[in-house]
């Protein structure tokens, strides 16, 4: 058997092998899960709730007003769990101090100046969502625009029939035709792509740092190279530690679809028709790979309300990411980054004698990493800008950028320039690895500079 | 035959030779002393043994032939800085550094078994290395070291943090493998098991040979024709009577007899023994046969001061 495939199989079955590797297999995929499942939840937990809110309204001597003097009286109009009751001469402090018994959510005062000093109060014992806030500062903007116009004696109806609710759907252009997209939801996976790419790299690339000094501070090093080239030892160990690196992911996203799809047909057998549950479930089994969701799903589809439509509106836009693209993408951009920073990594580890004498050559990888990170903001407001290409074509920072940019479906010949890119750095970054590599693990006990390492480069063997 | 010849090598780091056209024979079935203080030069040399460098200059040849990559299949080393994976159980650890040396699995399985039965360590098979006390782990990589039956077999300070009892097996390891035709080459600063152990020596000083050869010859070379005569009458008697031809190095009274360190001037030891003979009542007389340890301090001091 080929020497380097040993080193890789004891480098792949050792860290596979110990805790901390199955502890992370699990617990990865159950915080994965909770990530996507309990927000969704909580939101349904919360909107299932009917909530009532007390409208008080004072005069602009500050009075209570009697119910014919009201002028917001059912301005409001109530949602699926939100109800106003307008109570006529009722002082606020009245409320306040009967609040816990009178079973309102919250406490709405208009003054009856806010038709010029534009201004109203929500008072309860929590704090109330942004969206019952956004429902009532809406009806009241409406209802007094409505009124202001009205001053100019415009017609009821012209103003009606001149209101318009716009909204500007994102559709792309496909081969198979039109595409319902969502911008939000590609940020928000391009971003995630990025980060976790962000994060696997230093984790493994960490790894094949400190196993080199392991190697180094035990001297087992002097041992295994006698029979080992230092190319081949680092070479495996970089290769080891990058199969540990997919096992883990591949483990990780199977889990989690596992778990999600294991919460989600559980949820559907207690309550079908249950709306809300939909969300988190679906964005996930798509996710997935499109996954073709259970019959009792399909049911509480075609059972849903219009005033789901919203909803569905989302489903169709998260199908609309390619996710096998994504996913492939991901496994690719993470090899590529991993194994250039890997060598880099290896270069570190070779160097010094132990894992604290790090710091001082960390920068040349955080660095890179970090602006990439960083940039990765900008890159997802602007995926088609110059620096945006640029960056994700510069091999130090394209494997995260890239990332971020994949969900927006940019040229194929850009992923394949960058991927070109990003591996043939790599080829050459572990030539350049090697040769510091080979001198620095049998250097003990000395302090070693960036103009050593320099030097290391063009040493003969 | 000669095992492995090394001939006028070089070797120069960044900033200082390491190796001087330094040129070492090997005697097939011997025990090869490579001596020198710190910071000579050994460590490299034998790393380019072990091909982990190469030479700036010079040759190398293993078995009548120039050295191969596949050499080191037939070549054990036990470096004096030395370890193992911590983290790894004992068992699987000997068999994964035997099949880096070219062994199949069933190869390395079975000689491995062998060599723990041997040392009656079976049970530490399934143990992890941290388990195991520095005085175990050595005796795991002297097994790592020998496994693979190498025809030469290289030990760098091989004795040093073992026990007498474990010291000396491990000595009688290494006779034995002699014994069954490996050749050995042995760096190492405790002179006594050099005289012990080796043949032939070479001494290293600042990059350069500056001793080597036989050592029964080398240390019949140092001889400075001194004698240590145990006598038992009065220290006058010696001191008056001998002749201008001997002098006294050195006289003292041990344990209710006297010795004496005489060196000749001219004439043989015979010459001596019968001037003292005349003198004094003569308990023992014997030639003073320099140990390796003078002639290793004698010869790298001189060494030295020339530079």
């Amino acid at each position: 058997m080929n020497k380097t495939n040993l080193v890789i199989k004891r480098e792949y079955l050792t860290r596979v092998r110990k805790k901390s590797f199955i502890i992370m297999s699990i617990l990865g995929p159950l915080l994965f899960a909770a990530l996507m499942i309990i927000p969704g939840w909580l939101m349904s937990l919360e909107n299932k709730e009917m909530r009532t809110i007390a409208v008080v309204e004072y005069s602009t001597a500050n009075k209570p007003v009697p119910d014919s003097l009201m002028l917001f009286k059912d301005v409001i109009p109530e949602t699926a769990y939100l109800r106003f009751t307008y109570l006529p001469s009722t002082r606020l402090e009245t409320l306040r101090h009967n609040f816990e018994e009178s079973g309102y959510y919250a406490v709405l005062f208009i003054p009856q100046n806010i038709t010029y000093a534009h201004q109203a109060k929500l008072y309860s014992t929590k704090q109330p969502g942004l969206e019952v806030k956004n429902h009532i500062e809406s009806a009241i903007e409406k209802y007094l625009y409505n009124l202001n116009l009205r001053k100019y004696d415009i017609s009821l109806d012209v103003i009606n029939n001149a209101q318009t609710n716009i909204t500007v759907q994102t559709i792309k252009w496909t081969d198979e035709g039109e595409k319902r997209s969502s911008t939000g939801l590609s940020m928000v996976v391009g971003y995630a792509g990025g980060f976790l790419i962000y994060i696997l790299i230093f984790a493994f690339g960490a790894q094949v740092m400190r196993g080199i000094v392991d190697e180094k501070t035990n001297r087992i090093v002097e041992v295994i190279i006698t029979s080992v080239k230092p190319f081949q030892l680092m070479s495996g160990k970089i290769i080891g530690i990058a199969l540990v690196g997919l096992t883990q992911i591949l483990l990780w996203f199977v889990l989690t679809f596992g778990i999600v799809q294991g919460i989600e047909s559980y949820v559907y057998n207690q309550k079908i028709p249950d709306v809300e549950q939909l969300k988190p479930q679906d964005i996930l089994s798509t996710e997935m790979g499109g996954v073709s969701k259970n019959a009792p799903q399909e049911q509480a589809k075609q059972e849903l309300p219009s005033n789901i439509a919203g909803l569905d509106d989302i489903l169709v836009k998260i199908k609309s990411l390619n996710y096998t693209k994504i996913l492939i993408t991901f496994f690719f951009f993470f090899l590529g980054g991993y194994l250039l920073y890997a060598a880099m990594f290896a270069a570190i580890g070779s160097a010094i004698d132990t894992e604290t004498d790090t710091q001082q050559f960390m920068l040349p990888i955080t660095i890179p990493l970090i602006f990439a990170l960083i940039t990765m903001g900008y890159v997802l407001n602007t995926p088609e800008s110059g620096l945006s290409f640029w960056l994700s074509i510069i091999p130090f920072t394209s494997p995260i950028v890239m990332m971020a940019r994949i969900p927006f479906e940019i040229p194929v010949w850009q992923v394949l320039l960058s991927g070109i890119i990003l591996y043939l750095t790599f080829i050459l970054m572990t030539a350049l690895s090697a040769k510091i590599y080979r001198t620095g693990i049998l250097m003990y006990g000395k302090k070693v500079s960036y103009k050593e390492l320099w030097k290391w480069l063009f040493y003969r063997r | 035959m000669d095992l492995f010849v090394a001939e006028n090598i070089s070797k120069r780091f960044s900033n200082h030779l390491a190796l001087e056209d330094v040129s070492v024979i090997i005697p097939q079935g011997s025990i090869y002393g490579l001596l020198g203080p710190n910071g000579a030069g050994k460590t490299t040399l034998l790393r380019i043994v072990n091909q982990i460098t190469g030479p700036d200059t010079g040759e190398l040849f293993f078995n009548g032939r120039k050295l191969k990559a596949d050499d080191v299949y037939n070549i054990g080393y036990l470096p004096e800085e030395r370890g193992l994976y911590r983290k790894m159980k004992v068992g699987e650890q000997v068999v994964y550094l035997s099949r880096l040396k070219g062994l199949s699995k069933n190869d390395a399985l079975q000689k491995s078994k062998y060599w723990f039965e041997k040392f009656q360590i079976e049970d530490w098979w399934g143990k992890k290395v941290e388990e195991l006390s520095k005085g175990m782990q050595q005796k795991i990589q002297f097994i790592i070291t020998v496994l693979h039956e190498p025809e030469l077999l290289i030990f760098d300070e091989p004795f040093s943090g073992f026990d007498p009892i474990n010291a000396n097996l491990l000595k009688n390891e290494i006779l034995d493998l002699r014994n069954q035709g490996a050749t050995v080459i042995f760096s190492t600063h405790n002179m006594s098991s050099v005289e012990e152990l080796c043949s032939d020596i070479s001494l290293i000083n600042r990059s350069k040979i500056i001793l080597e050869g036989n050592i029964q010859s080398i240390r019949s070379q140092y001889k400075s024709n001194t004698f240590k005569v145990v006598f038992s009458d009065d220290q006058e008697k010696l001191t008056k009577g001998l002749t201008d031809s001997f002098s006294i190095v050195e006289i003292k009274h041990k344990q209710g007899l006297n010795e004496a360190l005489i060196q000749l001037n001219v004439g043989t030891g015979n010459e001596l023994l019968k001037n003292l003979v005349s003198l004094v009542h003569v308990i023992s007389f014997q030639e003073v046969i320099p140990g390796m340890n003078d002639i290793f301090i004698q010869v790298v001091e001189q060494s030295n001061l020339a530079a």
